[in-house]
């Protein structure tokens, strides 16, 4: 007994002393890390306990300490008008039409430039259909008025006129006509990028696979549907979860520049994210917009661990963790 | 002869799929290009043209009226240039910094409490606070409403790239060569500054294209932290400018007139946005590449 013991022992204290030597010999690599370690705290772990003022009235006179707690009172008036629901079924709607038909638009787009064997053109076309990723969404704006504009745009005075239609339409003021024209800029920014993503998921694949099949008399289209699109699979069904992860967040640039902040399309263009941003800029109730950023946090979080959850499910070498 | 039919249909087949395959990238590739032409030739249109047809892909009657208007008031916007010139640089010059300095001893795996740390980054992706207490932490914490850090600090790291960076150094980098330069007698910084680092320019510059481009595009900092002119970056006086021509629209008061005349023109308002996005459209040829490699670069590490 009293051997194990001081067996024990003596392995503690040689693991003791291990650890000490380690700190001895590493600290510069420790030391490296300070200045990122700092900023992550100060810049994402310190907002984390910011989440409280969701539960007081906020009086920026008291400061955030000083304010008086309401307990749910924000979250309670949240859900008593209609914003809660439109900002929630807008933010869930439109990413649910971009994660389906964008897929299906990206995809389509890959294994049309993998049809391509012009090398040159396949980067060509590559590099102008992911140009309109890079450009910000407040110039996106701006194309979009040129188009839109009411007494300017190519659409009133040029496109309508030649449909026989003679009174212009407002765009800034009509809510109907927003979800199909904010699918459209959003697939125009985003559907090349991920199209290059799945694309370079295929040139991944061994020309022979396309080779033996054409040996075995299988139809282009055939060699897509049983060589291209399996190998995209796994590729597909990760972003598409981890798309599904975020269906809280929306893209606030898409929401916010294109439509111009134009209060009168609220009941279509508002986002949980635009709805937070006009509170915080004093367009709107700061407690109730404070309430609506927790909501999307939690919610938003319990869904990424869901969607991850999935990943797993299907493969473990693809989840995030 | 059945076989040759069967592969001359196959053949056939191919040619036409090529075909289809072209027109739709070339119609695609055109779509993305288009809004661009028309934004052009509208600042290039006289401002009777534009009110009479309205903007149009080629100009009615051809004028540079707008550029030359834009560069009599070109103080502002030499000014917000110089902004976001400034904001790009230093922020992507620091953040690389920074987060190389934190990822190349998570790669290693004799650095202390390595488990932890990685931990700590990766949950700051999958949880944040949210605008408003980000806002109150800079605001009122910090005190940096209307200072030019405003623009800079909340941007300059994300963990993802942390991440990232980590998994390069981890799988290019021999662990052999580390060793060998201890044994030399090189320290640590020593290690990262003249082996590390030099083995690393892919990964450098794919995040550092990254960040550029954030920081150049940039909107929603100036929109919260920055009231004050003298710090609007050129996409908040983009926006500034919107804004302007909005609310003027909107609230016809007496003095309307006189504020319509000081006002950009329509062809104006295209102008400073072909000047906006111009320094990108130039400068993608140089970098497209970059650009798509490091969107393939994320999409197999990610």
């Amino acid at each position: 007994m009293e051997q194990t013991a001081a067996v024990v022992q003596a392995g503690l204290g040689l693991k003791e002393r291990k650890k000490t030597n380690k700190y001895r010999k590493y600290w510069p690599l420790m030391v490296m890390m300070v200045p990122g370690l700092l900023y992550l705290l100060l810049n994402n772990y310190l907002p984390m306990f910011g989440i409280v003022i969701a539960f007081k009235k906020i009086n920026f006179a008291k400061g955030i300490l000083g304010s008086e707690w309401v307990g749910f009172a924000n979250f309670e008036y949240l859900f008593k008008t209609s914003d809660a629901y439109i900002i929630t079924r807008n933010t869930i709607l439109y990413n649910a039409v971009f994660i389906a038909f964008g897929t299906v638009l990206s995809l389509a787009c890959a294994i049309l430039l993998n049809e391509i064997k012009n090398k040159i053109l396949v980067k060509f076309y590559q590099s102008v259909i992911t140009l309109p990723h890079l450009i910000s969404m407040v110039i996106v704006s701006y194309l979009v008025y040129a188009f839109l504009s009411p007494e300017t745009g190519f659409m009133n005075k040029t496109i309508l006129p030649w449909l026989g239609i003679h009174d212009g339409i407002s765009w800034y003021t009509e809510d109907k006509y927003w979800p199909v024209i904010l699918t459209l800029v959003h697939f125009w920014k985003s559907v090349g990028y991920s199209s290059v993503v799945y694309f370079a998921a295929l040139l991944g694949i061994d020309e022979e696979y396309y080779e033996a099949a054409r040996l075995d008399g299988a139809s282009r289209w055939q060699q897509i549907r049983h060589i291209t699109l399996p190998i995209l699979t796994p590729v597909v069904i990760m972003l598409t979860l981890l798309a599904v992860g975020r269906i809280f967040y929306s893209d606030f640039g898409l929401f916010y520049q294109v439509p111009m902040a134009s209060g009168a399309l609220f009941n279509t263009t508002a986002t949980i994210d635009t709805y937070v941003f006009r509170g915080l800029m004093g367009n709107g109730d700061i407690g109730m917009s404070t309430a609506a950023g927790v909501y999307q946090s939690i919610v938003g979080f319990v869904l990424v661990l869901f969607a991850n959850y999935m990943v797993r499910l299907y493969n473990k070498d693809h989840a995030l963790f | 002869m059945r076989y040759s039919k069967r592969v001359a249909n196959l053949k056939n087949e191919s040619v036409v799929l090529t075909w289809f395959s072209h027109i739709v990238m070339f119609l695609y590739a055109a779509a993305c290009i288009i809004p661009f032409v028309l934004l052009i030739s509208a600042s290039l249109t006289d401002q009777d043209a534009i009110i009479a047809h309205g903007y149009s892909f080629i100009p009615q009657t051809f004028s540079t009226a707008a550029y030359t208007y834009l560069y009599e008031r070109g103080a502002d916007i030499a000014r917000a240039y110089g902004v976001s010139v400034f904001v790009t640089v230093v922020g992507t010059a620091v953040g690389l910094f920074v987060m190389t300095l934190l990822a190349y001893p998570l790669s290693r795996s004799v650095t202390p409490h390595r488990n932890l740390i990685m931990f700590i980054i990766f949950f700051t992706l999958l949880f944040h606070g949210g605008m408003v207490p980000s806002y109150l932490v800079y605001t009122q914490l910090f005190h940096m409403k209307n200072t030019i850090w405003a623009l800079i600090v909340p941007m300059l790291m994300n963990g993802y790239f942390v991440l990232m960076m980590r998994t390069f150094f981890q799988t290019t980098i021999p662990g052999a060569l580390i060793e060998s330069a201890q044994m030399d007698g090189a320290g640590e910084f020593r290690i990262l500054w003249s082996i590390v680092i030099p083995l690393s320019g892919p990964i450098l510059a794919t995040i550092g294209l990254f960040q550029a481009i954030f920081y150049w595009n940039d909107w929603q900092l100036g929109m919260m932290y920055i009231t004050d002119p003298k710090y609007f970056s050129i996409q908040n006086l983009l926006n500034r400018i919107m804004q302007d021509i909005q609310f003027i629209q909107t609230n016809m008061s007496s003095n309307a007139n006189e504020a319509m005349q000081q006002m950009p023109t329509d062809a104006v308002k295209m102008a400073i946005a072909v000047i906006g996005s111009l320094p990108i459209l130039l400068a993608y040829p140089f970098f497209q590449k970059y650009f798509i490699k490091g969107i393939t670069i994320g999409a197999v590490k990610g």
